[in-house]
């Protein structure tokens, strides 16, 4: 019954969302308004009936309706309710539906707004959201829909089908495979729809650039449209991102919150250009230059979303983290490659009519400088992308190899894996750019700004961070990237703060407040301004956890008996003992008491241990793990060596610093927050700077 | 001309601070002598930097598969023979293919790997060069148009700017 | 100037075509499952354990089994015994060879294997895995029947369930 509804709910979407492309076409072409009306309400129907799928899916999800295939693969008797939940997008079918009905709701707010000043783009947003909205309808329904059940002949042949085929019974099963071990945790239940809401959300932007791009109206409009949505999505990519290496540090069990695998990569690329977009986008803003550069930051973000969804999906990369192969590679190839093309034309199309309106003036400037922010995070990009494509060029290139043997040396064909030395080699420098930019772009000033100018803002702060330097160098560090790093991130904390105050002090002076005030006023009337610096803030705080633990991790591996010792550096755990049982949730779990001393004093008790998932037939280390602000103690039980209370292997990471990743996240996302809250005065006050810089004659 | 040089003697500065072989330190590797058992931590930290050959980018280290223990001690077996670090690697590749090492060996074509990404970011600090020297910009204005130099009449509106800007 | 933006756009089309030609390849071959029965078999080289070297000349004219194992395989050791049956069986012919490939394996833990089920017919590793790579094979245990010609007659993915099932498919390729 539920079933019935729920793909009949799903085949109607996809129905109304073809209607809605054909209906704002045709009105576009025939400038008939009224068409265009009807694909908006189109459009809005889509979301209740994609709200009725996944409700439908949702309670075959919670009521063990095991028939349904879908159900059966990633749920199970034992599981708790809310992880039932969380399986909507544990795996590929329900996570489609999950995605569509993300894309629906997006689609829809944005039909809902006011279009008095965009009517032409309107219809061609609609085309493009429905359009990307069929596609994944086309996928969930053809390909992968999580409604299909299994029915069996009497015969004994079993059959998968959405309806019931005649001469069949339905074929009961009495538990499921359950979930994923690794995905029953509470970061994995937000991680994934955080990644999927950034990933979605960016549509609207690539939606009103391509109509930007079709109508031709290539002027600011889009961009002041769609900016703060822009901010949000990026906002939702940036949490998810962020989520995903807290839960890979809680849960994987190896120590880190990165492993540069490609489908991680794949969701990181998009984040790169987004966040060159962010920046670059206010120099078309403020001096009105690079807008053939911003378009292309947008397409390109939203290619790079459904190239890594396609390379996650598809089975052309192997990865941990990749679905298992399935049909939907060659229909998702084909949008890929629509997608990718179509951009491409219109922007070729277009080129000219992106001109830009004025010249830049000086090397220090900060349109300068932000360019220079743009070459670094696109440099970053192309490590990314590069070392994510790498591998399947040498194999494809193979075939040279074997049609020509004498360059089969070289042409050899042989897979190769690019790990985390690659990357963090190549893009360190660019990072350490990056860093120094966040230190000195604040204080350059738009348009005009010398060497000299540069210097007189700067002298004080830059004082400041050499103080830095040098308690670091006399309290023993001598690792040249952490004293580089260090450095940089003491001087965008001085810059930062400064700005701050000097802006309070303004205010101070001008209007006689006190400086809390006047810093809760400063950030009020310039929410980008001063949100951005406190989400550089925020980068920099996780800058310097990530110096931390990736500069100075150690680790040691041991086998101890019962009531032995193992040392790292300053810390001595001691094994005290060891619990073995079985869960109600389907696991057996081994759980070890161990006691942390430091420097000789105890400070802790930790409980790692090793759950086993019966039905899974797969094994989890979860690790003991103290956290301070000065360094993290992460300490796991090494499952795969036999577990006794005689003898059991235990692996230490001391990851100094490590918290304040985690730290200047949660700044970060405040300072996003800051920065995205919406504003009626701002635009007010850019009309009249526009107007101020027009009498004047710049 | 002077300014750029300073400019790029910066950025050349900050690059080679910042070399790899300073950036990232890693645990000492092995000493090639013969000894007795190696411990873990020796094991652990040439398996790091080698992946399980039969599971999807999981690194030796960290690998809880049966097949990944036994290539582990294979490492032990081979360190107690005194084979230093890149010995165990090449015996790694000639064993289980390229793919096992976490970086493409440097040959053939695969040097491709470490040129393509510095050489594309040559080329792009060139283009913004260009741009910054206003030589090269998307105005339909031909291309070599002067550098403007900072005018004096400019300095009200620099003032203006800043006004406003501290004003926003 | 209009040459500028020109060979950009030009440099654009350029990466994007090729990217989307490679996807499209990489793909085609990750949705390709093993060779396929009907289509000449791989030609490869197999270094045994004890040094000898069996190649294209030693495996002309043979019908030659190809069964791809490893000794952390756990379904390899259901067929073991039975393949070294049908060894057993058809070596005196001189018209059928055996031999196992061992996966991702360690030397010391493979020879354990052979010893454990007294297997004599010619074993040898994967050397980077090119065997198992030229099969195209997704998993182990695998075995590949080719036929005298070089034509693969008959894959059999997963462990055989009895020495019959090896015999009727030899025996059928010998008529």
């Amino acid at each position: 019954m539920v079933v019935v509804l729920g793909s009949g709910a799903l085949l109607i979407a996809f129905v109304v969302a073809l209607y809605g492309i054909g209906a704002a076409v045709y009105g576009v072409v025939k400038k008939a308004p009224q068409w265009v009306s009807s694909a908006r309400n189109a459009m809005l129907l889509t979301f209740p009936l994609l709200t009725v799928v996944a409700l439908s899916l949702i309670y075959l999800l919670v009521t063990d309706h095991f028939e349904v295939e879908y159900v059966y693969s990633v749920t199970s008797r034992s599981m708790p309710t809310y992880l039932r939940v969380t399986a909507l997008w544990g795996g590929q079918a329900g996570s489609l539906i999950f995605w569509s009905w993300l894309m629906s709701a997006f689609a829809s707010a944005v039909t809902l707004r006011d279009w008095k000043r965009d009517r032409e783009f309107l219809p061609w947003v609609i085309v493009v959201s429905l359009v990307t909205l069929a596609f994944f309808l086309t996928l969930s329904i053809f390909f992968e829909n999580p409604f299909v059940r299994t029915w069996q002949y009497s015969s004994g042949v079993a059959v998968s089908a959405v309806l019931q085929p005649a001469g069949t019974q339905p074929l009961t099963r009495l538990d499921g495979l359950g979930l994923n071990p690794l995905l029953r945790h509470p970061g994995m239940v937000i991680h994934p729809p955080m990644l999927y809401l950034g990933f979605v959300s960016f549509v609207i932007p690539f939606a009103f650039a391509i109509a930007a791009l079709v109508t031709g109206r290539t002027d600011d409009r889009w961009i002041r449209v769609t900016r703060r949505w822009t901010l949000w999505a990026w906002l939702f990519l940036s949490l998810g991102l962020v989520l995903g290496g807290r839960w890979a540090y809680d849960v994987l069990g190896w120590g880190g919150y990165w492993g540069w695998d490609p489908v991680e990569i794949a969701a990181f690329m998009p984040w790169l250009t987004g966040t060159a977009f962010l920046h670059s986008v206010m120099i078309q803003e403020k001096r009105g230059m690079f807008k053939q550069w911003n378009i292309v930051l947008i397409v390109l973000t939203y290619c790079l979303v459904i190239f890594g969804t396609f390379l996650t999906r598809s089975g052309v990369l192997s990865s941990v983290h990749a679905f298992a192969q399935s049909a939907i590679g060659p229909m998702f190839f084909s949008f890929i490659s629509l997608t990718f093309l179509i951009s491409l034309a219109l922007l070729s199309h277009r080129w000219q009519s992106l001109k830009s309106e004025n010249e830049l003036t000086s090397l220090f400037s900060r349109e300068a400088l932000f360019l220079v922010n743009n070459l670094l995070f696109i440099g970053i990009l192309v490590v990314c992308f590069w070392g994510v494509i790498f591998p399947l060029l040498t194999e494809a290139l193979g075939f040279i190899g074997r049609a020509i043997p004498s360059l089969s040396h070289i042409f050899t064909g042989q897979k190769v894996t690019v790990g985390p030395a690659f990357y963090e080699r190549a893009t360190g420098p660019l990072w350490a750019g990056l860093l120094l930019l966040m230190g000195v772009a604040p204080l350059a000033a738009w348009r005009a700004s010398t060497a000299k100018t540069l210097g007189k803002a700067i002298w004080k702060p830059l004082i400041a961070s050499l103080v830095v330097l040098a308690v670091l160098l006399a309290t023993g560090t001598r690792q040249l990237g952490a004293l580089v790093g260090f450095w940089l991130a003491a001087l965008v904390i001085a810059v930062t703060l400064y700005e701050f105050w000097r802006g309070a002090q303004a205010r101070h002076r001008r209007a006689g407040e006190s400086l809390p005030v006047a810093l809760w006023r400063l950030a009020g009337r310039n929410r980008r301004r001063y949100g951005g610096y406190i989400i550089h803030l925020g980068v920099i705080l996780m800058a310097i956890g990530i110096i931390g633990i990736e500069m100075f991790q150690t680790e040691t591996q041991g086998s101890i008996p019962l009531g032995g010792q193992l040392s790292l550096n300053e810390y001595t755990i001691r094994y005290d003992s060891l619990a073995e049982f079985d869960t109600a949730d389907g696991r057996n779990v081994a759980r070890a008491v161990v006691s942390v001393y430091k420097d000789g004093e105890w400070v802790d008790e930790l409980y790692p241990r090793r759950d086993y998932y019966y039905e899974a037939q797969q094994a989890m280390t979860i690790p003991g793990l103290r956290s301070t602000m000065e360094d993290d103690l992460y300490l796991l039980l090494v499952d795969w060596q036999p577990l006794s209370t005689q003898n059991a292997t235990f692996k230490i990471y001391h990851n100094p610093l490590v918290s304040w990743l985690w730290f200047g996240a949660v700044v970060f996302i405040l300072g996003t927050f800051v920065a995205a809250w919406p504003e009626r005065e701002m635009v007010t006050m850019e009309r009249s700077v526009g107007a101020v810089r027009t009498s004047v004659g710049a | 001309m002077k300014r750029t040089f300073w400019l790029f003697g910066l950025l050349l500065a900050l690059a080679l601070a910042v070399m790899p072989k300073a950036a990232f330190a890693q645990d000492p590797t092995p000493q090639p002598t013969p000894q007795a058992t190696p411990s873990d931590d020796q094991v652990n930290a040439i398996a790091k930097t080698l992946y399980c050959p039969v599971c999807e980018n999981i690194p030796l280290d960290v690998c809880p598969t049966l097949a990944c223990e036994q290539w582990r001690e294979q490492i032990r077996e081979k360190l107690a023979l005194g084979w230093d670090e890149q010995q165990i690697r090449d015996y790694f590749i000639l064993q289980y293919g390229d793919r096992v090492v976490d970086e493409p060996p440097k040959r053939g074509l695969n040097w491709l790997a470490y040129i393509v990404p510095p050489v594309v970011f040559l080329v792009g600090a060139y283009v913004v060069y260009r741009v910054l020297r206003g030589r090269l910009h998307v105005t339909e204005t031909g291309e070599g148009a002067p550098e403007p130099a900072p005018p004096e009449g400019d300095e009200y509106t620099a003032r203006l700017e800043q006004e406003l800007e501290r004003r926003q | 100037m209009k040459r500028s933006p020109r060979w950009g756009v030009l440099l654009a089309w350029l990466v994007v075509i090729s990217l989307l030609v490679l996807i499209a390849v990489q793909l085609r071959s990750a949705m390709e499952g093993s060779v396929g029965e009907g289509q000449n078999a791989p030609v490869f080289t197999l270094q045994t354990f004890d040094g000898q070297t069996i190649g294209l000349e030693e495996m002309a004219d043979k019908v030659v089994v190809v069964n791809f194992w490893a000794s952390w395989c756990t379904p390899c050791e259901v067929e073991a015994a039975d393949l070294q049956d049908a060894w057993e069986h058809y070596q005196p012919r001189g018209d059928v060879l055996f031999l196992g490939v061992d996966y991702v394996d360690t030397e010391t833990e493979a020879l354990e294997y052979l010893e454990r089920f007294a297997i004599t017919y010619p074993n040898g590793p994967d050397l980077g895995t090119r065997v198992s790579q030229a099969f195209r094979i997704t998993g182990v245990p695998e075995t590949y029947f080719i036929d005298k010609d070089g034509v693969l007659a008959y894959t059999k993915i997963g462990p055989f369930g009895s020495l019959g099932e090896i015999m009727d498919i030899v025996d059928g390729m010998l008529e």
